[in-house]
């Protein structure tokens, strides 16, 4: 009999609560706290303290120094006219979130310093949900943004500028270690070890970044599945891109554009299964994709242009599709050795091909065999690509390439395409 | 000297094959420039016509004019001028008039396209170079050849073997023994084979210079490393250089000792 009271007895004190959080929202928790070096809050760690959760913090121009700011309260930070947190490479971390929900905005944050044994960074999220980092410029911190096992987090327009030399005493621009779903976009990375680099991270978006300059990759995955990166642009670094034992990556719409360099690539698969290539751009990268292993790997519609290998497989590689592609004056567009070979190439558009069209259906009428003798040759003595060019190189390719004897015969394009692929 | 330099020179100019050489080289080069509008693509595409036709042109037309003036030479010969005067400066007019040719074909189509506000101006001038000295080197062998040989058939033989051998053969064997001694470091040896035939040093030098060597992985570096500094360029141009004089050398040696 008393059941229909007791609920809306609990009804009631819900709704009490509800009220009061209302209230405690409008009263105190839209609170604003402004730091100025001429005001009456002068720090940043002040304004930490007098502020309670979900306050706002307006920073203005000025440079602060005030060693590791930790946030352990939903807060957020906004800066106004750019002031500068300086770290005097005191060799510690300088902004630290310790909670969830807080948004870090329009700051200039600098000097982390170098160490070998701690890995020390402008913005550290540790553990931490739903964070937003916006707009900052993070210059000649060891890390640029460090993310430890933090999730559903937005990093925005900044750019991380580093000064790598060497790779033992860097750090990576954005460093994303047991990460979901993070949206990564618009922001500018140069001159760190790696640009952008993921461990253990999930589902997460990648958008228009620019790296470059990078020692070793601009954008590395490890262990990292079910990721998407588009239209970011990889520039002269190391290698463009390394993508290593994941599965399902998406790239799409990027541009890999001068990774020079006597091991340079611009895209590296190792052991990746599942993913799709699309509508990126390689252009003049000493290597344009370096594969070694991948398995179910889509490559379609995508640009290779002035590379030394437009595509080079090492190891065993399974079930690839690498259909639509242009290949447009590459040293070498195909390099795949392996005798057993079950990857379907077709549709694609060869500036080398020299075949005829008769019918005029825009499909080459003989097959082309894009493995060339020479680069059969080039991987057992290297040195021998000083003949790159030459005369006598240009006939025995002509020569394997209507018998091939060295090279795999299986691998051809039995549809290639007359003019350039549109899309 | 001069004199008979100046005679050769306008004797070449004038006749019809200068200037369907001189045509070829515009009419290849402004249709590349046309069509692909890329200088430094132009500039590979050009090199390949030019490491193969040069050489053989040089040969050919040095070997035909030496036979073709051999009546004035004799007359020439009867006169009181030094004989070195006189095959110096036959073989001199000849590459000079030869190199206007290929200078003009390729300069005057560049000049329009405005090569001089382009980046590509040294990689076309390392062309330009390269081309200049193979017709000097190729058509002093010819020279000597021909000089060494009264009979015009085989004259014409060993010539063509000898293009034929500096341009393909030469790359086979040394593709070969490289493939042969794989198991031996083999970066020295391969730098200084190419640097013995002066078709594949020329080839290796504007490659080098059009940043190709980026693309030639581990290798391109060595050579890259080797070529790029003042001391490759200084060694390889002396190379050159030695590959001109020596041939020259021997024509002023072999005509000093020759009976007419």
């Amino acid at each position: 009999m008393n059941r229909p009271n007791g609920y809306s007895g609990i009804w009631g004190l819900q709704m009490g609560l509800l009220l009061l959080m209302t209230f405690y929202s409008f009263f105190c928790a839209a609170g604003t706290v402004k730091v100025d070096q001429n005001g009456k809050v002068k720090t940043i760690q002040e304004a930490l303290a007098m502020s309670g959760s979900g306050d706002t913090i307006l920073v203005y121009g000025g440079n602060y120094s005030e060693g590791t700011i930790l946030i352990d309260k939903p807060l957020t930070l906004i800066g106004i006219d750019r002031p500068i947190i300086d770290g005097h490479d005191r060799d510690s971390d300088i902004i630290i979130i310790a909670s969830d929900s807080v948004t870090l905005e329009g700051f200039t944050i600098q000097n982390a310093g170098t160490s070998y044994i701690k890995d020390l960074a402008g913005i550290r999220v540790r553990r931490k949900n739903n964070f937003v980092i916006r707009n900052n410029h993070l210059i000649n911190t060891m890390f640029g943004i460090y993310l430890e096992k933090a999730n559903d987090g937005k990093i925005v327009d900044n750019q991380v500028i580093g000064q790598a030399i060497e790779e033992v005493s860097s750090g990576n621009g954005i460093h994303a270690w047991y990460c979901k779903n993070l949206f990564i976009s618009g922001n500018t990375i140069v001159s760190h070890r790696d640009g952008i680099y993921f461990e253990f991270v999930e589902s997460s978006q990648l958008v228009d970044n620019i790296s470059r300059n990078n020692l070793r990759y601009g954008l590395h995955f490890m262990f990292s599945n079910n990721d998407e990166y588009t239209n970011n642009l990889f520039e002269k670094n190391g290698a463009g891109v390394a993508v290593m034992f994941s599965k399902n990556i998406n790239m799409y719409q990027n541009t890999f554009a001068n990774n020079w360099g006597s091991a340079s690539y611009g895209l590296l698969l190792k052991e990746i299964y599942d993913a799709r290539i699309e509508e990126n751009i390689f252009d003049g990268n000493t290597m344009g994709i370096k594969v070694d292993g991948s398995t179910r790997v889509t490559y379609h519609n995508n640009s290779f242009e002035n590379n030394g290998w437009a595509i080079k497989f090492v190891g065993g590689s399974y079930d690839n599709k690498i259909n639509n592609n242009n290949f447009i004056s590459n040293s070498f567009d195909l390099v795949l050795e392996s005798a057993r070979n079950n990857n379907t190439i077709n549709g694609n558009y060869w500036s080398s091909y020299t075949g005829y069209d008769l019918d005029k259906n825009g499909i080459g009428d003989i097959p082309f065999r894009p493995v060339k003798l020479f680069s059969y040759i080039v991987s057992r003595t290297p040195e021998s690509m000083v003949l790159l060019r030459s005369l006598f190189i240009d006939i025995i390719d002509f020569s394997e390439r209507v018998r091939p004897m060295f090279t795999p015969e299986n691998v051809m394009d039995h549809a290639p395409l007359m003019n350039k692929v549109v899309y | 000297m001069l004199k008979i330099l100046k005679y050769s020179f306008f004797d070449l100019i004038r006749s019809k094959w200068s200037y369907v050489y001189f045509l070829f080289y515009l009419v290849i080069s402004s249709s590349l420039l046309y069509l692909s509008g890329d200088i430094s693509k132009v500039i590979i595409s050009l090199m390949n016509i030019i490491l193969i036709l040069v050489p053989l042109i040089a040969s050919i037309f040095g070997v035909m004019y030496y036979y073709n003036s051999r009546e004035f030479t004799e007359l020439l010969l009867a006169q009181p001028i030094k004989r070195t005067n006189i095959f110096l400066g036959q073989y001199i007019g000849l590459a000079v008039s030869l190199s206007s040719s290929l200078l003009f074909g390729l300069g005057i189509p560049f000049l329009i396209y405005g090569i001089f506000r382009s980046a590509e101006i040294w990689n076309f001038i390392i062309l330009i170079v390269t081309g200049v000295f193979l017709t000097f080197i190729f058509s002093a062998i010819s020279f000597l050849v021909a000089l060494k040989n009264e009979n015009r058939l085989k004259g014409f033989g060993i010539v063509i073997f000898l293009w034929m051998f500096m341009a393909i053969i030469y790359d086979g064997l040394f593709l070969l023994s490289l493939i042969v001694f794989k198991e031996y470091p083999l970066e020295t040896i391969s730098l200084t084979l190419s640097m013995l035939n002066p078709i594949d040093l020329s080839r290796i030098l504007i490659l080098l210079k059009l940043d190709i060597s980026a693309l030639m992985g581990y290798t391109g570096a060595v050579f890259r490393k080797f070529f790029g500094t003042d001391t490759g360029l200084l060694l390889s141009t002396l190379i050159l250089v030695m590959w001109t004089v020596l041939p020259v050398w021997a024509i002023v040696r072999v005509s000093g000792r020759k009976n007419f």
